[in-house]
């Protein structure tokens, strides 16, 4: 079984996203160990782009941030070599596509293999265009994450049963980004999904409080945080240790609570 | 060749989100492209609306003081709100209104296109929203005052270089977030499958036009058809239906800004490489990591760091040729065909004259060049005046 998959055995995940590079990568080190150590599951690992076009104002401000200050593909990769020193959580990197293009796939998926990176997801490469990354994630033994959208209705069996690692629910229209309420019925998405496949979901976009988050874990296998975390980033910049610990902590508690 | 794809080109590299849509507005497009009914009411719109067929017009001033090939030019700047993109807005804000979309959106650079877009909505009586770079608000703030006019909403981006790019991306964040009721009307060839399919069609009649008006006046094909390149619309549409005819040699003028060896610059085919964005794998200005880079030109509709999939194609496999035309260059040639024919175009066109002034004496007298004018100039009179340091209190 692929790590990503084994850390929903008997457990709700909590899937925090951080933005590599904001304030500077060697606090992504750190804030990534932080959270592992706070009881996250998987953690995903933004590798910043200049027009993160799914993206809200919170997670765009900290692409923006992060390449103000220098961020390189080359310098990532120390940091996670240096996370990997501390925790081996499951990690996975989330990007656009061109920065991966642009490196080579060969070359970055075997830099994945190389520092046990274990998922890619990438908002810009659906199922009709997922064939050339996948090819050569799976040599390197990395999984391709899908998402499914509000929108994919009678897609959803075809990318469900090609899906993984765990299916990436998206749980409303737009960009990513804090949201008051959801309406979107994601039970009756689930429902769909668990018809034809076993690979775990979780769902993202718009989740900030506990109470959404047990909510959602309820739902599904687990839920995704991006832009809440890149705002406690961006309130506390290199004092975000300890609030993100606490917050990644109280978010386990909820999603373990939904069980 | 794959669906969506001009050899490796094109695609359709975007959200899951807005994947049904594009598969939608495909089988959409596919139906009405082949409904008569469909067909017969553009071609009115095109003839009694937007004013087509445009004029192919002898240059014969400028062919003299050149002194070599016959210059015709296409007068796109004669359509209705100026520029050829009516010909695209029309196509797609009928299809839209076909799908029974109410609401019309699209990004602009110059604002030609975010006119025609607002021009269709307010003809067709829909919703319009507009989103435009804050910097090309500033530097075309007229064109905003007509999209207001027309009854559109225009939203100023603020985001990243505030230009075209940065347009984009908040049209498409914007069609994300509310698809059901709305119709994204992209203004060039370029972003997912169908799009670029789509306009290209749609602009296509260009061509069409062009090919049979000039073997009516010459009685043989040009020796050159010569556009202006951003994303590439108006030049697929002046090149299309001449891609067979071999002997005619297409020419495609990218913004050179200050120069090509500068950083000031949108010469996506003389400086750019082959990478993801927007949609399309084609040729983007990006730099060693892999990220957008800002692009600059005097002209707000070139101001674009890619270039459609379908002219990547054309590039590599050689049958069409993209010549970089620097700022100085644009400007001269804009005052040029002022002077010389009493035509003022847009400053994006004035690449395509600044080229043909370069080729045109040292091809025969027989043989002729047509060069697009894709628009006209009264948008850029102003900002034209702020470059030479002449002060104009309006």
């Amino acid at each position: 079984m692929s790590k990503i998959t084994d850390a929903f055995k008997d457990t709700k995940a909590f899937i925090p996203f951080i933005t590599a590079g904001d304030p500077c990568l060697s606090k992504t080190v750190e804030y990534v160990v932080q959270m592992a150590k706070a009881g996250a599951d998987i953690i995903e690992i933004g590798i910043p782009f200049s027009d993160p076009t799914a993206e809200g104002v919170v997670i765009q401000d900290a692409n923006i941030r992060a390449l103000a200050n220098g961020f390189t593909m080359e310098g990532l990769f120390d940091a996670v070599k240096q996370i990997r020193t501390q925790t081996d959580i499951p990690l996975i990197f989330m990007t656009y596509i061109n920065p991966v293009f642009h490196y080579g796939y060969e070359a970055f998926f075997a830099k994945c293999q190389e520092l046990s990176v274990n998922g890619f997801i990438s908002p810009d490469v659906p199922f009709e265009e997922k064939e050339e990354v996948e090819e050569v994630a799976k040599k390197y033994g990395v999984d391709v994450i899908s998402m499914i959208s509000p929108t994919s209705e009678e897609r959803i069996a075809r990318i469900a049963k090609e899906a993984t690692g765990f299916i990436y629910v998206v749980s409303s229209m737009g960009v990513t980004g804090v949201r008051s309420e959801i309406h979107t019925d994601l039970a009756k998405i689930i429902e769909k999904i668990r018809s034809v496949t076993d690979v775990p979901c979780a769902i993202g976009f718009g989740i900030s409080t506990p109470e959404q988050a047990e909510k959602m874990a309820a739902l599904a296998d687990g839920a995704i945080v991006g832009s809440a975390i890149v705002k406690i980033v961006a309130e506390y910049k290199e004092e975000a240790a300890q609030p993100l610990y606490d917050y990644v902590a109280s978010m386990k508690q909820a999603v373990l609570a939904a069980r | 060749m794959k669906k969506g794809r001009y050899g490796i080109y094109g695609g359709q590299y975007i959200s899951e989100t807005l994947m049904n849509e594009l598969i939608h507005l495909e089988e959409q497009y596919e139906y009405y492209k082949k409904d008569p009914a469909f067909n017969e009411e553009l071609h009115r719109l095109l003839v009694e609306y937007a004013g087509r067929p445009s004029l192919l017009y002898y240059a014969e001033k400028m062919t003299k003081d050149l002194g070599g090939a016959k210059i015709y030019l296409k007068r796109e700047d004669l359509n209705h709100t100026g520029a050829h993109k009516i010909n695209n807005v029309l196509g797609q804000a009928l299809l839209a209104k076909k799908m029974g979309k109410t609401r019309l959106i699209a990004e602009t650079g110059a604002g030609q296109h975010g006119v025609a877009t607002a021009t269709a909505a307010a003809l067709f009586g829909m919703e319009c929203e507009i989103f435009m770079g804050k910097e090309d608000t500033d530097r075309q703030a007229l064109n905003v005052y007509r999209m207001e006019l027309l009854g559109a909403k225009v939203h100023a981006v603020t985001s990243g270089t505030m230009t075209l790019k940065d347009a984009v991306n908040e049209a498409m964040r914007e069609w994300s977030t509310r698809v059901s009721d709305t119709h994204y009307v992209l203004g060039s060839v370029m972003g997912p499958h169908p799009f670029p399919m789509i306009v290209r069609d749609f602009q296509s009649v260009i061509s069409q036009e062009a090919r049979a008006q000039i073997l009516e006046k010459e009685g043989k094909l040009p020796k050159a058809v010569v556009a202006c390149v951003g994303g590439g619309s108006n030049a697929i549409g002046m090149f299309y239906n001449f891609i067979p005819d071999e002997g005619v040699q297409l020419i495609g003028c990218e913004a050179a800004g200050k120069g090509v060896d500068t950083d000031k610059h949108a010469a996506t085919i003389a400086r750019g490489s082959v990478g993801i964005f927007h949609g399309m794998k084609s040729y983007f200005c990006q730099d060693e990591q892999g990220q957008i880079a800002p692009v600059y030109s005097i002209s707000a509709g070139l101001d674009y760091p890619g270039i459609g999939p379908e002219h990547a194609y054309l590039h590599d496999s050689g049958r069409a040729t993209y010549v970089p035309v620097t700022d100085d260059e644009a400007v001269e040639a804009f005052e040029y065909l002022a002077r010389t024919e009493g035509i003022i175009c847009a400053i994006e066109s004035a690449h395509a004259v600044a080229h043909v002034k370069k080729i045109a004496g040292s091809m025969s007298k027989d043989d002729s060049i047509i060069v697009c004018l894709s628009g006209r100039g009264d948008k850029d009179v102003a900002a034209i005046a702020r470059y030479k340091g002449v002060d104009l209190h309006e």
